[in-house]
């Protein structure tokens, strides 16, 4: 006999289970049977919550723009994805978000204004938000391994909760990454991975950054179940995401999800997409994408007319001038803030400079 | 109960105590389960309390420092090892971006109350990448604390204190003493504050400042300097971070001189800091130049050369009769 090497090869694209899962499909035409929970009412408030992400984004670039804010990532593509994710966590579940999680923030206790809050540069925004979750986090990927230690606290503690750790395309290269899903798979950990894909991580393209067919097909070599979804799609996004909670509820878990979705603006307010974005192809992407698709279908099923549309717009922008005002009447933080929070007591050897600092922001009041 | 252990020991004792008080504490890393730790820091543990809370990791040091921040944020008390200090490299990113600072970013609202454990510096004829002593690197970075121990007595109440403590802790073990001090250890005794240093002996002629297993040096050179009339005030200083700089000062005030040692390269180590800080406040009591007696900054030889590289009790002594015989 002789000695076989047989190649491996990584499934296909068109391989269950790496299929996108659509319900709403692009052309408005429903790719299944609607399932129970998407009712008009829900649709309709889905609809509404994209609007107020899309609203905040617009408000936050205005103020960078006009010096009122610091650098801010804009969801522009996201909203559907972020908006059903925030809808579908329990509020005794843990979110462990990335950068461009407004969507998901806002449904869990962080309003507008504690978001421009974080953006213009005030630490006391993390004080806001769900109490359990963990901040945004700006190292690309390195939550994927808070998430897998909370998970493990929570299996630990024989919790229900489940963990839910967002992340976008360009994480997916980090070890961080790699080392998350494995241990959590090693350990059957409840929890689950979003990775939203939008094709870009600032100006490299998916292609540059992985040549696996998908990015469902990384969750393969951990052992771990994926699902791809649709991320332009509500209804589609809502469902997996509560089939990946109560699989993980359920101690069946974890679970990688990747949502498929296009970055339809720049990377943040300190970036030019035009430098490297075709497009074509983001033209292309702004016809499917998630808020313009369901405003499309509640209007051909009757369930809203232009004037409907129209008023819901002025509502979402309504609420977001109001919330901006209100952020813009925060008192400022003292100096005391960048010690006291920095040690459960502060060291001796800190405390001359904690004075120093206080009588520094005493004479910068003065000048 | 007093007990004669090793320091290695001593540290078996403190993490088998700390599971035994406290359910939330969980011991993981590379080896550390069913194999009790390359150095049989964590033998027996597995068996005793279980495999979900002594458990191996996968080999994955960034996974390991995360690992422990999710779990400390949530409710546990987490206490990884890293296999050797030459190895978490790879966690610095951890440390420093978040373990470090998440009590800050958050004002407060999570805190990392962790232990990182890894053995540290040279002297066991170790391949390359086990016998650096960069505790420097981590004395940067705000929010940590860092801590070294000397002695059996010692580790076994500062790693208890670190475990029960609210901030982040990098426990350093100088693991070529790991063995060779046998000390009586009572488990019941008051643990030290984490961030003060250890006067070894009281003297009025030098300070003499050391730790982990330089200290053994010092305690040498400390014998020599008393069978020679010079009066040695030998500080052990347990807290790399935040330093216990009252307790120098009050020590150099005191004898006007000062010598530094460590293993760890000389530019940025943590003697240059102490030196500095003395320098600035105390500079009217010194009768002679502060010194460092330190390693190279040279790239920490293999194993054939380490002795040329390591401080020892006979440069001490060199250092000691220039630091006394100053201005001549
Ligand atoms: C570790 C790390 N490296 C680099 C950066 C700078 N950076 C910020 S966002 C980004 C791209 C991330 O892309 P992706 O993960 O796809 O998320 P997206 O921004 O597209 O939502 C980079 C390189 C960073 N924040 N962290
Ligand atoms: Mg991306």
């Amino acid at each position: 006999m002789t000695l076989h090497c047989i190649p491996f090869s990584p499934p296909q694209q068109h391989d269950n289970p790496f299929d996108l899962a659509q319900c709403l499909a692009p052309n408005l035409k429903l790719a299944c049977a609607l399932p129970e929970f998407a009712t008009p009412e829900w649709l309709l408030d889905i609809y509404e919550q994209m609007l107020i992400v899309r609203q905040l984004d617009e408000k936050a670039t205005i103020l960078q723009r006009t010096g009122q804010l610091g650098t801010y990532p804009s969801s522009h593509g996201h909203e559907g994805i972020s908006v059903t994710l925030g809808k579908t966590i329990l509020s005794e579940d843990i979110f462990v978000p990335y950068y461009r999680d407004q969507g998901v923030l806002l449904q869990r206790d962080m309003r507008p204004r504690d978001i421009l809050q974080y953006w213009g540069g005030d630490e006391r925004a993390n004080l806001h938000g769900n109490h359990r979750d963990m901040p945004v986090c700006i190292p690309i990927a390195t939550q994927c391994t808070h998430a897998a230690g909370i998970a493990y606290a929570l299996q630990y503690q024989n919790s229900e909760q489940v963990v839910v750790c967002s992340l976008g395309d360009g994480a997916t290269s980090k070890g961080d990454f790699a080392e998350a899903l494995n241990f959590s798979s090693v350990k059957n950990l409840p929890i689950v991975y979003v990775i939203s894909n939008n094709q870009w991580a600032i100006s490299v393209p998916l292609e540059a950054q992985t040549a696996a067919k998908t990015l469902a097909h990384k969750a393969y070599a951990a052992g771990c179940h994926a699902f791809r979804v649709d991320g332009g799609d509500v209804i589609a996004l809502a469902h997996t995401f509560q089939l990946a909670l109560d699989t993980c509820r359920t101690h069946q878990g974890p679970i990688l999800i990747e949502a498929v979705t296009y970055r339809l603006c720049d990377h943040t307010t300190a970036d030019d997409a035009s430098r490297y974005m075709p497009e074509a192809e983001r033209e292309a992407a702004m016809k499917i994408e998630s808020i313009k698709r369901l405003e499309d279908y509640l209007h051909q099923e009757n369930i809203l007319n232009a004037n409907k549309i129209k008023s819901l717009h002025s509502k979402a922008k309504q609420h977001i001038e109001d919330e901006a005002a209100a952020a813009a009447q925060l008192n400022e933080a003292e100096a005391v803030e960048i010690f006291d929070s920095l040690y459960a007591d502060l060291p001796n050897e800190l405390k001359n400079q904690r004075t120093h600092c206080i009588h520094k922001a005493q004479s910068c009041k003065k000048n | 109960m007093q007990e004669e252990l090793t320091l290695l020991q001593a540290i078996n004792a403190a993490l088998f105590d700390a599971l035994t008080a406290d359910q939330s504490v969980v011991i993981f890393g590379e080896d550390v389960g069913g194999n009790g730790g390359v150095f049989r820091a964590t033998e027996h543990l597995q068996t005793h309390f279980g495999a979900h809370r002594v458990f191996d990791t996968p080999l994955a040091e960034a996974l390991i420092a995360g690992l422990a921040l999710g779990m400390s944020t949530h409710g546990l008390r987490p206490v990884a090892e890293f296999q050797f200090m030459g190895f978490i490299y790879a966690a610095f990113e951890q440390i420093i971006s978040h373990i470090a600072r998440m009590r800050n970013r958050t004002r407060g609202r999570l805190s990392c109350p962790l232990v990182l454990r890894a053995p540290y510096c040279a002297g066991i004829h170790a391949p390359e990448h086990h016998s650096e002593s960069t505790e420097a690197l981590f004395a940067h970075i705000p929010g940590l604390r860092v801590v070294i121990p000397s002695s059996p007595e010692q580790a076994y109440g500062l790693l208890r204190a670190a475990i029960a403590h609210p901030d982040p802790v990098l426990f350093l073990e100088p693991k070529r003493i790991y063995h060779s001090i046998k000390q009586a250890v009572d488990r019941q005794a008051e643990w030290p504050d984490l961030s003060l240093s250890h006067r070894v002996c009281i003297g009025t002629d030098l300070t003499l400042i050391a730790w982990g297993a330089m200290l053994a040096e010092a305690r040498q050179a400390t014998i020599w300097a008393q069978s020679n009339n010079i009066s040695i005030e030998l500080i052990d200083l347990v807290s790399i971070k935040p330093l216990d700089i009252d307790t120098i000062l009050s020590s150099v005030q005191k004898t006007g001189r000062c010598l530094i040692v460590h293993e760890a390269a000389r530019t940025c180590g943590v003697g240059a800091e102490i030196s500095a800080r003395v320098q600035e406040q105390a500079w009217d009591t010194l009768l002679a130049p502060i010194m460092r007696l330190t390693g190279y900054d040279t790239v920490m030889p293999y194993s054939k050369l380490e002795h040329l590289y390591l401080p020892n009790h006979h440069d001490m002594i060199g250092y000691i009769q220039k630091l006394m015989e100053y201005p001549e």
